[in-house]
């Protein structure tokens, strides 16, 4: 190891330490376990660093952090799997001394044999880990695939369908008392019904100029190449909102961490 | 800060606030200048633009006055109209990657349903979400409702794995799911579940989060077959792809930071008891302004560069 | 077996599902495949942690490259393991709430899993300049809309948007930067969003359509492969 990064991990060693210190010392009155506390905080503030360093290359500390997270997270599902489904859902159904060991509530009608079916499946699905009996997982992801495929048919078909279909269906004319009224109203205001009008007739046109753009069937020239660059430019803003969007929220996560490093960690009262 | 704050400690946030905004401003017009010379801004400065324009002002914080938009008021009216003692379950389907956008709405509805007396049900789809129920519970049930009790006014019933197949079974029988609540007590013994058999029988469904499963999955297995009212507050970057949804299948929709602010706003001003309560969307808008601007003036300078660009092969 | 049962399997279970909504006698059993298929979820989680001890146990055995950090991982994992299986330190009795305050499953969670899970996205922000300034280029008339609409976005879901055009009078306050933002979000926004999700929509109606038919078999692999 080079002595540049043995000085390095060194100094960061340091660092860690007196915070550690510094913040037990903080904690000293006002939490019962301060000393723990401190420790806590200041591996917080480590494992933050430790990703946010990534931004200036690649480093061990980085990677560490991002082996660790790997880790736990597996281990994290694990343990929130088997306690709220297997435990909660499956033990009550199949064994009453299971029930009674794990203290969960055991109905004796709620006895059901046709629930060693999931335990079933579910250690054939364990089977993909073997090389040679893998094959057999098969049919556990069958039964998940085919899950999937018939709770999405119904619910995709009404409501992503039907019933998005039927709100496109808007009123074109909004508020409509004559032409005159119309034109003597007319203004730019957001709730002014001109602006209410312009809105249904956008979602209305754009909705159908969107779904002949992705129509691919058909070659888009003249009226229906027309239309479909309407529909492009109806996409575009779409995804300029969207990118405007996705802005805002990774911006917040920023925010969130570095609120955590100046109050939580540094101490700094905000 | 606030109106304790020593008169010294004010002045000196203001000259921050003044400082960092002449140094970002300074900064900005700088890389301007090199972008018409054609010369490149390195990744780590821009980094570095990104780090101060966060930062700065958390030191330095502003805090600005929001208005609920109506989107947002639709949820909050709701919430409002439904009489003392209805049923409310509010899922927490997010993990700690969106929790600085999110917890501060899960934080508010919990306030806002809790204050106005409404029963309440904390579940999950994801099971991170229990981790962050936790810190509701920490932050604003035990310090601001101490009266509040487990079981009679609100209850934790958990995390189920199996994402939309969790509700395609409450949709229509609550117990065959969730035979208990987290702490083992069973269901017909917990208070809050009298009356109800299934998810038709809530007055309203609130979904919080922004991954998968989340309200999309809400409003396909349980708003739209069980007709129940469904609103939601959601990661920004989610928001704009349940517009479709809104007002027919999604009576209202907090979208990022900026629908927290708002609920959080509407909130001190219907219940003045929380205007000391923490309002964490409020205080990360001003970080949020300035860090728009930033990437706002960085699409501007890459812009500036590839005209000066197209102007030199032109000539060339 | 190899295939032929699997897609029975799907045939039944996706059919059954599709029926229950239509027929209600059929309910209860759609209700025990869902919860079925919950439990196999569960599964499907210690797949993959034992997937993960298998990938990083070979590559400590074999001493590949950074070999020293599978034992962070694998040390990580079987802590939060333990302290999530047994719940160690959990107050109360093996009923209480795993996530209950004071266990070290859930500090775990605070300290660990917390900072590292939400870092991870937190940079995000960073790169999401870093590409906007480099791959955001206003080269023709369609990026320049996608521009303008991202700027509008950006300013209005700020409160310097309303600073910046508060002057404009009533008649005219479509113009203002927070009311153009919302009325693109609620209007072509919407009307983007719903085209694609029509599209998707129909999509995945074909596709489970495929899948429960049998049509669609990718996702049984090859015959020489798992």
């Amino acid at each position: 190891m080079k002595r540049s990064t043995l000085i390095l991990m060194g100094l960061v060693v340091i660092v860690f330490a007196l915070s550690w210190i510094f913040k037990a010392i903080s904690f000293h009155g006002v939490e019962e376990h301060y000393v723990l506390q401190g420790f806590l905080v200041t591996l917080a503030a480590f494992l933050t660093l430790s990703i946010m360093s990534f931004l200036y290359r690649d480093n061990p500390f980085y990677k560490f952090a991002e082996h660790l997270f790997v880790g736990i997270s597996a281990a994290f599902w694990m343990s929130m799997g088997f306690w709220s489904t297997i435990v909660g859902n499956l033990i009550p159904r199949l064994s009453e001394g299971l029930s009674n060991f794990f203290k969960v509530h055991y109905i004796p009608g709620d006895y059901n044999i046709f629930f060693y079916i999931p335990v079933i499946l579910g250690i054939l699905l364990l089977m993909r880990l073997s090389r040679n009996y893998g094959w057999i997982s098969r049919w556990s992801l069958a039964f998940i695939v085919g899950t999937t495929a018939g709770l999405n048919f119904i619910r995709y078909l009404r409501s992503d369908f039907i019933n998005q279909v039927s709100a496109t269906y808007v009123p074109l004319l909004v508020d409509w008392q004559g032409i005159g009224h119309f034109f003597s109203n007319l203004s730019l205001s957001a709730s002014g019904q001109f602006i209410m009008m312009l809105a249904n007739w956008v979602i209305f046109l754009g909705v159908m100029c969107g779904i002949i753009y992705f129509f691919f069937s058909k070659e888009h020239t003249g009226m229906f190449g027309r239309a479909s660059r309407v529909g492009i430019w109806i996409l575009m803003i779409t995804f300029g909102a969207s990118f405007g969007y996705t802005v805002m929220g990774r911006i917040s996560l920023l925010v969130g961490r570095i609120t955590f490093l100046f109050r939580d960690w540094m101490g700094l009262n905000i | 800060m606030n109106a304790f704050t020593p008169p010294l400690a004010l002045a000196l946030v203001d000259i921050g606030r003044v400082i960092s905004l002449v140094l970002i401003a300074g900064g900005l017009l700088w890389l301007l200048i090199r972008a018409i010379k054609l010369k490149e801004v390195e990744r780590r400065v821009i980094f570095l633009f990104i780090f101060i324009s966060v930062a700065a002002p958390i030191l330095f914080p502003t805090v600005f006055k929001e208005k609920a938009t109506p989107i947002v008021k639709a949820v909050f009216d709701k919430i409002e109209s439904l009489p003392p003692g209805s049923k409310v379950l509010l899922s927490y389907d997010f993990d700690p990657a969106m929790a600085p956008e999110v917890q501060p709405m899960a934080d508010a509805f919990s306030r806002h349903c809790l204050v106005k007396g409404h029963k309440i049900v904390y579940m999950c789809l994801f099971a991170t979400g229990q981790g962050q129920f936790t810190r509701t519970m920490e932050n604003v049930i035990r310090p601001e409702f101490p009266e509040k009790i487990d079981g009679v006014d609100y209850v934790n019933i958990g995390y189920k794995a199996g994402n939309e197949g969790v509700l395609n079974v409450i949709i229509s029988d609550f117990k065959k799911m969730f035979p208990t609540d987290v702490n083992g007590v069973p269901y017909d013994s917990v208070e809050v579940f009298k009356g109800i058999r299934s998810c038709k029988d809530l007055d309203l469904i609130i979904s919080i989060g922004g991954g998968r499963p989340g309200i999309k999955e809400w409003v396909l297995f349980v708003g739209d077959p069980g007709d129940v009212p469904i609103a939601t507050g959601v990661a920004a970057v989610v928001a704009p792809q349940l517009y479709p949804y809104y007002p027919k299948q999604l009576l209202g929709l907090l979208g990022g930071i900026k629908g927290a602010a708002e609920y959080e706003s509407e909130l001190v001003i219907h219940y003045p008891r929380f205007k000391d309560s923490p309002t964490p969307a409020l205080l990360m808008m001003g970080p949020q302004t300035l860090a728009h601007i930033v990437i706002m003036a960085f699409i501007i300078i890459g812009n500036v560069l590839f005209i000066q660009g197209r102007r030199k092969e032109g000539k060339q | 077996m190899k295939r032929g049962v699997p897609l029975i399997i799907t045939f039944v279970v996706g059919t059954v599902l599709i029926f229950s909504v239509f027929i209600p006698p059929m309910e209860n059993l759609g209700e025990n495949f869902t919860l079925f298929f919950d439990i196999i979820a569960v599964f499907a989680f210690f797949l993959g942690g034992g997937n993960l001890l298998r990938v990083h146990l070979t590559k400590l055995s074999r001493r590949k490259r950074d070999w020293e950090y599978s034992i962070v991982t694998i040390v990580g994992f079987f802590f939060m393991l333990a302290c999530g299986l047994f719940k160690i330190g959990n107050p109360g009795d093996i009923s209480a709430s795993l996530t209950a305050e004071g266990s070290w499953f859930q500090t775990i969670y605070e300290s660990m899993f917390v900072p590292l899970g939400s870092t991870m996205y937190a940079l995000l922000a960073f790169f999401v300049a870093s590409a906007s300034y480099r791959a955001f280029r206003a080269k023709n008339r369609e990026a320049t809309i996608l521009l303008l609409a991202a700027f509008i976005i950006l300013l209005g879901r700020t409160p310097l948007g309303t600073f910046v055009t508060s002057w404009i009078p009533d008649s005219f306050s479509i113009m203002q930067i927070p009311n153009l933002a919302i009325w693109i979000m609620n209007s072509p926004n919407l009307a983007g969003q719903r085209a694609i999700m029509i599209g998707i929509g129909l999509g995945v109606v074909s596709m489970s359509l495929r899948l429960i038919l049998g049509i669609e078999r990718t996702y049984l692999g090859g015959d020489d492969k798992l």
